[in-house]
């Protein structure tokens, strides 16, 4: 076990320099970035002062070690804007966004696992076609159209919940819910698909026959089965949770990192976007490594191996 | 393909998905043409006129929008970028997914493994995120949307092939081109290819839908083609500033996109059943 949880840490570092690399080479896609900080008024002296006082006239890969010694200390340089430190704008606003995702996520797992489970095991009947319905409809929403339409019915017309900020549970009601749509539709499809196949399996069948009730062959064979690649894929949705988080705060308001994000990128914020991209990769690339070892922990053999 | 096509009609749900992408791609070809409005003529004394309000060029079926231009001109004419950019990024994902998955599949020794390593690199970092900074830094141009969509999306074509390719290069008709001298590109193009295009093609119908969302969402936050041409996306933003009054400035292109993307959803679902054996046993 202890080989595994190594090999996966290694490859979980290797993944986030490969980031730092895309971070790093993000900016410089459009050739010099000294044009994206500076206005386009900005004299010839004041471009050669600015290159060489953030080392851009130095050769790039010499620039992307100081970069990347500067970015494992979390030092991105300061905020264009808000002239404070980088990482440290975006860690403040980390907890909200991640109350957020949580929710959403927590959401969409209470209604798609049992939505899944139920349409697995009773095919063909109303809740099954209900968990189809859910699924086609949910991914097909675009979040930003279903966040507005939420304000209009329940802010505007009914006047249930505040349409933005954050302020108590109720500001975090629309936002959960627009962020969870997309997630619980796909988690409810591979979930359901993946029973349907374990259900169908012989080990299944065999607990059938030899008199198991449905409940201990449906929670204790079937569904720790098909709960591997479900896993993968609730770990993916932490990803699309995350950046769909941009688009949701900026709807709701609500003071996270995704809206700090637009608006440093409406602001050629660059630091503060290199700081936000990178935090956010090493958040996924650990949210994923801990689905991989839990892999070992739902499937012995996997440990083994 | 007359088989194909019976067992394709078979479901009234895909055909119904059917129906609905064919009358987008009509909208998208000839909408500019037919239109009872120019989708960019301004008649500030109609704005936000609710649908069904008469205009000077007969009804405005879906309403005026802030500036008063008709809202279902706007929709048809918007139905052109939305379907050019999901065509043509999937066609870009396509080319560059299919292209290092297949030679990745073939030659897995080192390739294989940097492939995998770059793909979870590109999952680590949240797609829209990567793409508003991509546009940010070239700038909103419907070409850098296009190729920003393409060049982030390709890893599940490459994840697929290589697996699929993993399989069918030890095949004996792969074997016996090789034994008779065939080259490793002739292999890769007149073998391998034909044999993994069902599932390139399950992947572009369902990535089209997905394009469509992501172009709509960088249009809503004003990073989408410049804002002369009208979008889905762009339509949005200007009518959630007046949803209290006039929801129809917003809710009308949201039903717009979601329709489309049923569509293609639905047309993508009977695709993959019909060409994915696996699957298909399954819901059988």
């Amino acid at each position: 076990m202890l080989g595994y949880v190594a090999s996966r840490l290694l490859y979980a570092l290797a993944v986030v320099f490969g980031v730092s690399v895309a971070v790093f080479f993000l900016i410089r896609i459009g050739g010099d970035p000294s044009a994206l900080f500076l206005p386009p008024e900005a004299s010839l002296e004041q471009i050669a002062e600015f290159r060489h006082s953030m080392g851009f006239d130095r050769p790039v890969i010499v620039q992307y070690f100081e970069f990347l010694v500067r970015a494992v200390q979390g030092d991105f340089g300061q905020s264009l804007r808000y002239q404070q430190p980088a990482m440290q704008l975006v860690l403040e606003r980390m907890p909200a966004t991640l109350q957020l995702s949580g929710t959403a996520l927590l959401l969409s797992l209470l209604i798609a696992v049992p939505l899944a489970i139920t349409a697995a095991t009773r095919r063909g009947t109303i809740i099954d076609r209900t968990g189809l319905v859910v699924s086609l409809i949910g991914q097909s929403f675009p979040t930003f159209w279903l966040a507005i339409m939420l304000i209009l019915i329940f802010s505007e017309k009914l006047h249930w919940l505040p349409p933005s900020g954050r302020n108590g549970w109720q500001t975090l009601v629309m936002p959960s819910i627009a962020l969870a749509a997309y997630s619980t539709a796909i988690i409810t499809r591979l979930l359901r698909s993946s029973m349907i196949e374990v259900l169908q399996s012989d080990y299944v069948r065999t607990a059938r026959g030899k008199g198991l009730a449905e409940g201990k062959i449906v929670f204790q064979h079937a569904l720790r089965n098909a709960a591997i690649p479900t896993l993968t894929v609730i770990g993916l949705q932490v990803g699309a949770l995350l950046g769909g988080a941009v688009i949701t705060e900026e709807i709701f308001a609500y003071p996270g990192i995704g809206r700090l994000a637009i608006q440093a990128i409406a602001n050629r914020d660059f630091t503060v976007i290199q700081a936000f991209v990178l935090l956010m990769a090493v958040l996924i690339v650990g949210i994923n490594l801990a689905v991989d070892l839990c892999y070992g922990l739902l499937d012995p053999r996997l440990r083994k191996s | 393909m007359l088989v194909f096509w019976k067992r394709f009609s078979r479901s009234k749900l895909a055909m119904s998905g059917l129906a609905i992408v064919l009358a987008v791609i009509v909208a998208a070809l000839v909408g500019r043409f037919v239109v009872p409005y120019d989708p960019s003529a301004q008649n500030i004394m109609k704005r936000l006129q609710p649908p069904l309000a008469l205009g000077k060029n007969g009804i405005h079926w879906l309403g005026t929008e802030a500036l008063g231009r008709d809202i279902f001109s706007r929709l048809v004419v918007g139905a052109q970028v939305s379907l050019l950019v999901g065509v043509c990024s999937v066609f870009v994902s396509s080319l560059v997914g299919i292209t290092l998955g297949i030679v990745a599949g073939y030659e897995d020794r080192y390739l294989g493994k940097v492939l995998m390593g770059i793909t979870d690199v590109q999952l680590a970092i949240p797609f829209l995120v990567l793409a508003l900074a991509v546009v940010a830094v070239l700038g909103p141009s419907l070409l850098n949307l296009i190729l920003v969509l393409g060049l982030t999306n390709w890893v599940q074509y490459a994840r697929v092939v290589r697996a699929e390719v993993l399989v069918l290069r030890d095949r004996e008709y792969v074997q016996a081109a090789k034994a008779l001298g065939a080259t490793t590109p002739r292999i890769l193009v007149k073998h391998l290819l034909p044999n993994v295009m069902s599932s390139v093609i399950v992947i572009s119908s369902l990535l089209v839908a997905k394009m469509i969302l992501f172009e709509s969402s960088l249009s809503f936050l004003g990073l989408g083609v410049p804002p002369s041409t009208p979008t889905w996306g762009a339509m949005i933003a200007e009518g959630r500033n007046y949803i209290a009054n006039a929801w129809w400035v917003a809710a009308l292109p949201g039903m717009a996109i979601f329709l489309t993307v049923v569509g293609i959803n639905l047309v993508g679902d009977r695709l993959r059943d019909m060409l994915d054996p696996r699957l298909k046993q399954l819901e059988n």
